[in-house]
């Protein structure tokens, strides 16, 4: 198994009643490398991530993650079961950072390592303070969400992502719901996580923070990986037409 | 015949006592109808089907008939199939399962509306749908209703009063049994308004330090 790849997407497919959403999707990622998937919306690039950690289940094909296939075909029980362990090993994040607005920040870090990696109070208080310290929220640990900026709260979701530990971080337009100018502090940690070689796969439409970060850049479009590339060959030199018509309107929106 | 308002404090200790069941009896059936409210919300929404329509009924039949004749079946009914329940407890039984159906009817409106990211975020942890629901969902779910249920509980404190009916000595018949050696049924039940008045402003004033307390955490 050791040289199997570390991400590994085979002939994936998804739809939604007629609807098909990605169309046989070949994806491996090695460990340590960053991954960004571009494209236009309704092109599949968020369910092909939600499929990763099956909040979206394929309809066919296979997901797999260190050696351990993720959707499993298994009765409904020990299905559920599997999930909730292989979940384990992948962090989510989300566009609109859904923190548990009940809890504190600490709160919000130390609910899942407590239930389910039975740790002591004391222990995951450590762990808290530790991510919280990761992402610079260290003094807001005892904040409620309500009481936080949107780029705080995104690194707040970020330490709570990385409280677990996970073996791959999957960011679902991490940035994409933040003002302009809190854009910023969640890539700032986003390119620390990189610099510590964790893997990534980050759907985003900051083509900037994608060339800047990523080892490998994916477009999509209609369901398909139309190209795939170092973002030097995506970005400077796109050979097909679709990925150029969506960098060129693309850079304009941006100037 | 004029009113006389004098022989009301020599009933003091009977009001008093009065007044101690109401309080009673609220607490425990409020309890029982929130806890139960949460139960029977989650049963309602993610029961097996055969549990879920037996449900339904017991939920149509508590919110369709009179309160009253729920007391009388629970008191008085039940000791025919071998249930003798002490008063007390049939009157905290049958409020307490009353208001639980309402608040249930709020707190799975209020599940629903609870936004689907917060399940994902707790699934993508690794959280069980059981988990998710007890650690995540469900917390935010109550903390939104609130208020209604608060509304509920004011009106299951008024509603206390039926139970006088089977016999619990609460407020009312306090009031009843002073009228009874008096015959001054406006005296006494005036001052059993105003004992049930300060018990809400009591109650009220409860359910806002609640709602303060949860206001950050929403």
């Amino acid at each position: 198994m050791s040289d199997a790849p570390f991400i590994e997407i085979r002939n994936a497919a998804k739809s939604f009643g007629a609807l098909e959403v990605l169309k046989d999707i070949n994806l491996t990622v090695e460990k340590g490398q960053i991954v960004a998937i571009i494209g236009p919306s309704g092109s599949g690039k968020s369910t092909l991530l939600r499929a990763i950690n099956e909040l979206d289940p394929l309809t066919s094909g296979e997901v797999w993650l260190d050696g351990v296939q993720i959707n499993k075909d298994l009765p409904f029980r020990q299905y559920e079961k599997h999930v909730n362990q292989v979940r384990q090993d992948i962090g989510m994040v989300f566009q609109h950072f859904n923190l548990f607005p009940h809890l504190t920040v600490r709160g919000n870090i130390t609910l899942a390592p407590k239930m389910l990696k039975g740790l002591s109070d004391k222990e995951v208080n450590e762990l808290a303070e530790e991510q919280l310290k990761r992402v610079g929220m260290l003094e807001r640990i005892d904040y409620y969400p309500s009481q936080l900026s949107g780029g705080q709260k995104q690194r707040v979701a970020i330490a709570r992502a990385l409280a677990m530990k996970p073996k791959v971080m999957l960011f679902d337009e991490a940035t994409s719901a933040l003002d302009p100018e809190l854009v910023e502090e969640v890539n700032l940690v986003m390119k620390q996580l990189a610099e510590e070689h964790m893997t990534m796969i980050i759907v985003t439409h900051e083509m900037g923070f994608a060339q800047d970060v990523c080892d490998r850049v994916l477009f999509m479009d209609q369901g398909y990986v139309v190209e795939e590339g170092s973002p030097d060959v995506v970005f400077r030199n796109p050979t097909q037409d679709r990925t150029k018509d969506f960098l060129k309107k693309h850079l304009q929106g941006q100037n | 015949m004029g009113l006389d308002f004098t022989v009301v404090p020599k009933f003091f200790d009977v009001i008093f006592i009065g007044v101690g069941w109401t309080v009673a009896i609220t607490i425990a059936a409020g309890l029982l109808s929130f806890f139960g409210g949460i139960v029977f919300a989650v049963v309602a929404l993610y029961g097996p089907l055969l549990v879920r329509l037996p449900f339904r009924l017991f939920a149509w039949l508590f919110m369709g008939t009179p309160l009253l004749l729920q007391l009388f079946l629970i008191y008085f009914g039940l000791i025919q199939i071998g249930i003798d329940l002490p008063a007390f407890v049939a009157g905290v039984v049958g409020l307490g399962l009353h208001f639980a159906v309402y608040n249930s009817e709020l707190i799975q409106a209020s599940i629903l509306a609870v936004d689907k990211g917060q399940n994902e975020a707790a699934r993508t942890l690794g959280l069980s749908r059981g988990q998710a629901l007890r650690k995540v969902v469900i917390p935010q779910a109550v903390r939104a209703v609130i208020p209604p249920i608060g509304n509920n509980m004011i009106a299951l404190l008024k509603d206390s009063a039926l139970v006088s009916v089977i016999g619990v000595a609460e407020l009312t018949l306090a009031a009843q049994q002073a009228i009874g050696r008096t015959f001054r049924p406006f005296e006494f039940y005036v001052t059993a308004a105003v004992c049930y008045y300060f018990i809400n402003l009591a109650l009220e004033a409860g359910l806002r330090r609640i709602e303060r307390h949860i206001q950050l955490s929403r």
